[in-house]
């Protein structure tokens, strides 16, 4: 079952906002060699009860069978959704990246922030911090541009997913 | 919010609203005050062990004879880390329990306080579920939906953590009315459109096989009177896992007696050959299919679970059933009947079957002057069966001779370590089963080896007086290792010698225990006899062949066709690949 080929799939999974449910998905992947290629978490609803963590994995179609089954009997956990199947959805990431330069540099980093539409959230004379946004794709063309213009450093939210459309998962 | 008491009391009144009766456990600083609690009341009953890993076996043994939740209690630190091997047996197993261990006070937490350990941490995948309680006004609530969530669904352990100022505390306290969680909701009743599908392929089979397991027995004997009549019904064939023994009974025309790796050839043969399989409760775990992509080629597959993560993980099925394996059973019936079905002709199947069950592949040769192992089990069964006893066992060859050559005619009574295979399991788990059946013969088949994992259970059953019997397979090896040694390893025993064994004897007298002797055929049945007549707890040291090997056997990476049926069929060293599996 393994050999098949590897799929790329974007989980949404509803949990319980407590103490040690994070913990219990990350031990899952881990424990049973699953991938996780990004994590992101946050409590999503009015009463702080339940949070909602976007994982994107991959791996041959039966075993996300399985990630997706081990996920849904965990106690704690109220809803999990393979959005890869489930049909169109919108995935998002956002970066903050530091470039430092001065003279034509800081100019055409600035300039290819603008195609990227990445808005400086922080600059000093010799730096900026860009603030992008986009699919994983488009964050991944702006760091490698920012390389040739001083790149210094890089943090990644990692994907947020949602279903397209007026329904709820 | 009913009445203010403390979170100890808490804890016991909980329990005794729960029905619990028995508790196994071992005091220590952290749970003080529950063990306080304990001691002004009457109603439960604690049983004090002597080490914690046997507190787990002995309530899983408790859960696995009587159908009830089995609890543990413990304290922080070593008590609960001690723990942490039955717990994940009971996992494995699924095996209904709840543990509750002490823990530092709250304000201690994560300081690195004596006797401190990050318990839910440990145990959060060994458990079902597990909770640390930081107020005393949940404690109450959590007790309830621990016990909910270990009897239900896939029966499993589920520890509650409870630091000692939460047990100090007082909070109100009121027995809740029905459980329901917001989101956790077993599956109990199977898609009748898939039932009506598995019913139709049944009927259809040509060469069917129901193979089950442990489901059956956690499903409750309803279950196993369930399998008896859907058997009956199709005709099929029917095979079982270790854990599923006594489901149907020994000797019923139909039972193809335990597959796998021990199993028998004609179970293994007859899962490879069919074209239809139905697995009832049961997972597909590698001790059964033996070789993956040479499991049962041509045969379509049901499989009924009540844990969905059971479908396709390690083998595809045609069509997949979700839901407890009695209630699908008894649909599969009504649908059956409802019907007018027949089974299909299935006479040439059985009697391709015949063919198999002729190789008698359990069937062993007297050699020499040593008392075979076997021998000595298949006396022991036919001695005790009138008194329709409990087994337990602990984990190696003795463990598979007696699912060989002890029969089982009745759920719950076949107590044994299956998915973890821990050594130490058979002594307290027989005294768990003899708590729930004070009048019952309790034998713990065990092997010399593995009876020393968990020997200081002696005491705690002298203490309460429980008639267990330990059946002592002695071959002075740890044969099972051994056995590997030999057939992979080239014949290099490293370290499976038991060197420096006690004095059975003497060491069951040191307990106020009986210790019998058995040291050859000539003493076999007047030791049987001498252990059933002793009203008392009775070690036998029964000193059998040393070099016996457990056959037929599937070798690691082999396939169900590719059996080993007898010595003359060995090999001497493994290539790489084969060595590589467990």
């Amino acid at each position: 079952m393994k050999h098949l080929p590897s799929e790329r799939h974007t989980l949404s999974i509803l949990v319980d906002n407590e103490a040690g449910v994070l913990a219990r998905i990350v031990g899952l992947f881990s424990a049973r060699g699953y991938n996780i290629e990004s994590l992101t978490v946050a409590d999503v609803s009015d009463d702080h009860a339940v949070s909602r963590i976007t994982v994107v994995t991959n791996g041959p179609p039966p075993v996300i069978d399985q990630i997706m089954a081990q996920l849904d009997r965990l106690v704690p956990v109220h809803k999990v959704v393979d959005l890869t199947d489930w049909g169109p959805h919108v995935e998002r990431e956002m970066a903050l990246v530091k470039v430092a330069g001065t003279g034509d540099k800081r100019v055409e980093a600035l300039r290819l922030a603008d195609i990227f539409r990445a808005r400086p959230v922080d600059t000093s004379t010799a730096s900026f911090v860009f603030e992008v946004s986009g699919s994983s794709e488009k964050v991944n063309q702006f760091i490698t541009l920012m390389r040739e213009v001083g790149l210094v450093e890089v943090a990644r939210t990692g994907v947020v997913a949602i279903a397209r459309g007026a329904e709820a998962v | 919010m009913g009445t203010e008491m403390t979170g100890a009391d808490i804890v016991v009144q909980a329990l005794t609203d729960l029905g619990v009766e028995v508790v196994f456990g071992y005091p220590g600083g952290a749970v003080l005050p529950i063990y306080d609690a304990l001691f002004k009341q009457s109603r439960i009953r604690h049983i004090l062990v002597r080490h914690e890993q046997a507190a787990v076996h002995a309530a899983e043994g408790y859960a696995r004879a009587s159908g009830k939740v089995g609890v543990v209690l413990v304290t922080s630190g070593p008590g609960a880390t001690n723990a942490v091997t039955g717990i994940t047996d009971a996992l494995m197993d699924s095996i209904p329990l709840v543990v509750l261990t002490g823990q530092v006070p709250t304000h201690l937490i994560g300081t690195d306080a004596f006797q401190e350990c990050d318990t839910v941490g440990i145990t959060r995948h060994c458990s079902k579920h597990n909770y640390l309680v930081k107020e005393t006004a949940k404690l109450g609530p959590v007790l309830h939906e621990a016990f909910y969530i270990a009897r239900s669904g896939r029966p499993g352990p589920v520890v509650i953590d409870i630091p000692k100022d939460v047990q100090i505390m007082r909070a109100g306290y009121a027995k809740p009315g029905v459980i329901s969680h917001k989101t956790y909701k077993p599956q109990v009743k199977g898609d009748l459109t898939a039932i009506e599908a598995a019913v139709e392929m049944l009927a259809a089979a040509e060469r069917p096989i129901l193979y089950t397991g442990g489901g059956v027995i956690n499903s409750g004997p309803v279950a196993s009177q369930l399998l008896r009549e859907l058997a009956k019904a199709c005709g099929a064939p029917v095979t079982s896992t270790l854990m599923g023994l006594g489901s149907l009974p020994d000797d019923h025309p139909q039972f193809l007696g335990m597959l796998g790796m021990h199993g028998s050839y004609e179970a293994n043969m007859a899962m490879n050959k069919c074209d239809l399989m139905v697995c009832l409760g049961a997972r597909f775990d590698d001790r059964v299919t033996g070789r993956l992509d040479a499991f049962s080629p041509n045969s379509r597959k049901i499989h009924v679970d009540i844990d969905r993560s059971s479908f396709n993980k390690t083998v595809r099925v045609d069509l997949a059933i979700q839901g407890d394996v009695g209630s699908v059973m008894e649909d599969m019936l009504k649908v059956w009947r409802a019907r007018g079905h027949r089974a299909a002709d299935q006479k040439p199947w059985w009697e391709q079957i015949k063919g198999w069950r002729a190789r008698n592949s359990f069937g062993f040769e007297q050699k020499g002057e040593a008392l075979l192992p076997q021998k000595a089990i298949q006396r022991l069964y036919e001695m005790t069966r009138a008194k329709k006893p409990i087994i337990s066992t602990e984990v190696g060859q003795h463990q598979m001779w007696a699912a060989q050559h002890f029969g089982f005619h009745e759920p719950n009574k076949w107590l044994t370590s299956g998915g973890l295979g821990t050594m130490g399991y058979g002594l307290p788990a027989a005294i768990g089963a003899q708590l729930a059946f004070p009048g019952a013969l309790v034998i713990d088949i065990a092997g010399e080896a593995s009876i020393q994992m968990n020997i200081q259970e002696l005491g705690t059953a002298t203490q309460y007086r429980l008639p267990v019997k330990i059946f002592i397979i002695n071959n002075e090896y740890m044969g099972m290792v051994r056995q590997w040694q030999e057939l992979n390893h080239g014949g290099r025993y490293s370290e499976s010698y038991s060197d420096s064994l006690p004095d059975f004897v003497k060491l069951a007298e040191a307990y106020g225990w009986k210790g019998i002797t058995i040291d050859g055929p000539d003493d076999l049945d007047a030791g049987i006899q001498a252990m059933i007549d002793h009203p008392g707890p009775v070690v036998v040291d029964c000193r059998v062949a040393k070099l016996a090997n457990c056959f037929p056997m599937i070798p690691s990476g082999a396939a169900h066709t590719d059996m080993i049926l007898s010595a003359a069929d060995e090999r001497g060293e493994a290539d790489d690949d084969a060595k590589a599996l467990v």
